[in-house]
């Protein structure tokens, strides 16, 4: 399953990997906390990890930064085993969850303690840390210590230093979790801006999707220790290979059953949840009569007070409960089987007719290639 | 926010409720906090600050044969009240060699003390530190324990230990290293060797109890930035610890300073340090005065580089605060 998904992602890269992961598994003690990983991500590709806490995300990241050691599998970086490499000998920067700036040092301090590292001559150093200042837009501050700072420029100070030393791979710890909502929504698109500017590889590990999709080109879904799904933010939401990540990403309906009918264009899935059948408007591939659940994403679903015409693809039911929140409103609609589904209904849909209310009878009804079928 | 608002509406309420006290009520009762601040404070005055005037005026005073040995600073003759300031304490502790020299050892041994305390103690509080948190307590424990122990019980052992006679010189002997004793008791060596040991735990437990709060994660930074280990100690943990090294030599400086029992029992009789002159001359000499201006001049010295420091520290805080 990871392999499959792997090698289409790996194609599309073109030229060959710029970082490889190759079956890491990382034990303590009994519990596999990071099993049998294999990833490739090419230059200049900004990477998410994306999974719950506990998922073996963290541990992966700090595998590639050299503060953990794999039990077994390789890392690879631009040609060159990394592997049993001490984080000081690594051509790689992390920027820490808490930003772990140090606290007796100024900014410029901060930011110069890598590149001093390296034996830069003092001139270069100042050079570049100028530079790194005016790219985070924090001159004015070179001479604060990072308590009088706020939480949003102390984030800027740690991406300077850990792009000030020009690593081939930049790790990002849940990047902007310690801001709050609104200057994290700022901040997340001004990030991206600032690691494109540098042309930086990038590999990030967070557990709020927003984050991971508004910034990524790719996401990993991580999940035991597995990675199950890699692909674009788009083609999670829209073509999730599983009910995790189905359920993972957004909101999302899903009815258990199994296919009753498999055509070339068409397959029908009988599920107890439902009335009859849904009709699916594409083939897969499996056999008649395998377990299959069809996930169906609530803004694709579809409330009105008359029949459906067209299609078998609806249910009736009563409004359970309806969620409003301005642009759109979330209506719970209980079918008479009991299955209560999730309907997200634009505002503007409610023009002509007053929107249903409170157990007011109306029918759920979605077009027959909303339905994803996932198998696992 | 839901809890800010709360505390806000609290903190109008109680202020409606105090305004609607009278004013003398408030003037004269005070709050609940400042009760408790009044402790601390209240205890100082009467246990440091208030002896510490009794000596002050001692030390200005003269000795004379009675009951206490010293003449009153206010006389009343007729109706006239005579305060007499004698400085001639003072003026004989700065012109007689033998003071100076006194304070000078004493200030030596203290130093060197610290010293050695700092370089043995930071790997040991380092380590506890550092340890998994379940052997932590153990570690400190072991620390600790020998205070369950009397301090001049743990002084005889150490003379056990070092006389002629004693345990390391007959184990030298019987290994056959040495053929005569190492002459270790009543020395300078050996004052100092049981300095360190009294005073230690003085010296790891704040270290230990700073260092323990130092976040591992940027220990992990600055690997990740190209520093290795010893480098990191050295530009993080080390800078990061000031505080614990500066209170941790305080406590082991100040009263070593002053220490008479060590010197007393296992030191030398030409060597004078400070807390036995001060001895001299209240118990040999009966010379109260004499020992509350020795007392004054060493309290002096330790006080008047720990305010300079303070002051120090404040200006810089504020300079920081100001860019």
């Amino acid at each position: 399953m990871v392999e499959s998904s792997v090698h289409p992602a790996a194609g599309t890269a073109a030229s060959k990997p710029y970082l490889q992961i190759v079956d890491v598994v990382k034990k303590f003690g009994d519990n596999t906390v990071v099993n049998h990983i294999n990833l490739s991500i090419s230059k200049n590709d900004i990477f998410a990890l994306l999974g719950s806490s506990g998922c073996g995300k963290s541990t992966l990241l700090r595998m590639l930064a050299g503060m953990e050691t794999p039990t077994s599998g390789r890392i690879i970086l631009d040609g060159e085993d990394i592997t049993h490499l001490a984080p000081y000998e690594r051509p790689i920067n992390m920027m820490f969850q808490s930003y772990a700036l140090f606290p007796h040092m100024t900014v410029a301090q901060n930011i110069a303690l890598g590149l001093k590292q390296d034996g830069l001559p003092r001139k270069e150093i100042d050079e570049r840390v100028e530079r790194m200042l005016d790219l985070v837009q924090m001159k004015k501050y070179a001479h604060r210590k990072p308590f009088q700072l706020s939480g949003g420029q102390q984030q800027r100070v740690a991406l300077a230093r850990s792009l000030a030393k020009r690593p081939k791979l930049l790790l990002l710890d849940e990047p902007l979790g310690a801001l709050d909502k609104k200057l994290r929504q700022q901040t997340q698109l001004e990030l991206v801006n600032l690691i494109d500017q540098v042309g930086v590889t990038c590999i990030m590990v967070t557990h709020d999707q927003e984050e991971a999709m508004t910034m990524a080109c790719r996401i990993g879904i991580m999940s035991e220790g597995q990675l199950l799904q890699i692909a674009s933010p788009g083609e999670l939401y829209e073509r999730p290979n599983c009910r995790f990540t189905a359920e993972f990403i957004g909101e999302t309906n899903m009815f258990g059953g199994h296919v009753v009918e498999d055509e070339p264009d068409y397959v029908r899935v009988q599920t107890t949840e439902l009335p009859r059948p849904v009709r699916v408007g594409h083939g897969i591939t499996g056999t008649l009569g395998m377990p299959v659940w069809l996930s169906v994403r609530p803004e694709r679903v579809g409330v009105s007070r008359q029949q459906p015409t067209a299609g078998g693809n609806w249910a009736n039911g009563t409004v359970h409960d309806i969620a409003y929140l301005g642009g759109f409103s979330i209506f719970h609609v209980r079918l008479d089987t009991g299955k209560v589904v999730k309907a997200s209904v634009p505002a503007t849909r409610w023009r002509e007719e007053a929107a249903p209310t409170w157990n007011e009878p109306v029918f759920v009804s979605w077009a027959d290639t909303d339905a994803v079928v996932l198998t696992q | 926010m839901m809890s800010r608002l709360l505390s806000l509406r609290d903190s109008r309420e109680a202020a409606s409720r105090g305004a609607r006290r009278p004013t003398w009520w408030q003037l004269l009762m005070p709050s609940g906090r400042s009760l408790v601040t009044a402790i601390p404070y209240g205890w100082l005055l009467l246990f440091f600050l208030v002896p510490f005037l009794f000596v002050l005026q001692i030390s200005f005073s003269e000795v004379e044969i009675a009951s206490p040995p010293y003449r009153a600073l206010l006389t009343r003759a007729e109706d006239v009240l005579n305060i007499a300031l004698n400085i001639g304490n003072y003026s004989y502790i700065f012109g007689d060699p033998l003071y100076f020299d006194a304070y000078l050892s004493s200030l030596y041994m203290a130093l060197v003390t610290t010293l050695i305390c700092l370089v043995i103690g930071y790997p040991i509080a380092y380590t506890i530190a550092r340890a998994p948190e379940a052997k932590r307590n153990t570690l400190l424990m072991l620390v600790m324990l020998p205070f369950w122990t009397s301090f001049l019980v743990r002084v005889y052992a150490w003379m056990g230990i070092l006389d002629n006679e004693g345990l390391l010189n007959k184990a030298c002997i019987a290994l056959g290293l040495i053929d005569t004793p190492m002459p270790l008791m009543h020395t300078q060596l050996s004052v100092q060797i049981v300095m360190v040991y009294a005073y230690l735990p003085f010296m790891i437990l704040p270290l230990f109890s700073n260092l323990v709060k130092l976040d591992g994660r940027l220990l992990e930074a600055a690997a990740d930035l190209g520093c290795r280990p010893w480098e990191t100690f050295l530009k993080v943990t080390l800078p990061l610890s000031k505080n614990g090294v500066i209170a941790g030599s305080m406590l082991v400086f100040i009263p070593a300073v002053g220490e008479f029992v060590i010197p007393e029992l296992v030191g030398t009789p030409e060597s004078l340090m400070i807390g036995k002159v001060l001895w001299m001359e209240f118990f040999d000499n009966n010379n109260w005065p004499m020992a509350a201006s020795v007392t004054i001049v060493m309290l002096a010295l330790l006080i008047l580089p720990i305010i300079y420091q303070h002051k120090r520290e404040e200006k810089a805080l504020a300079r920081a605060a100001q860019r």
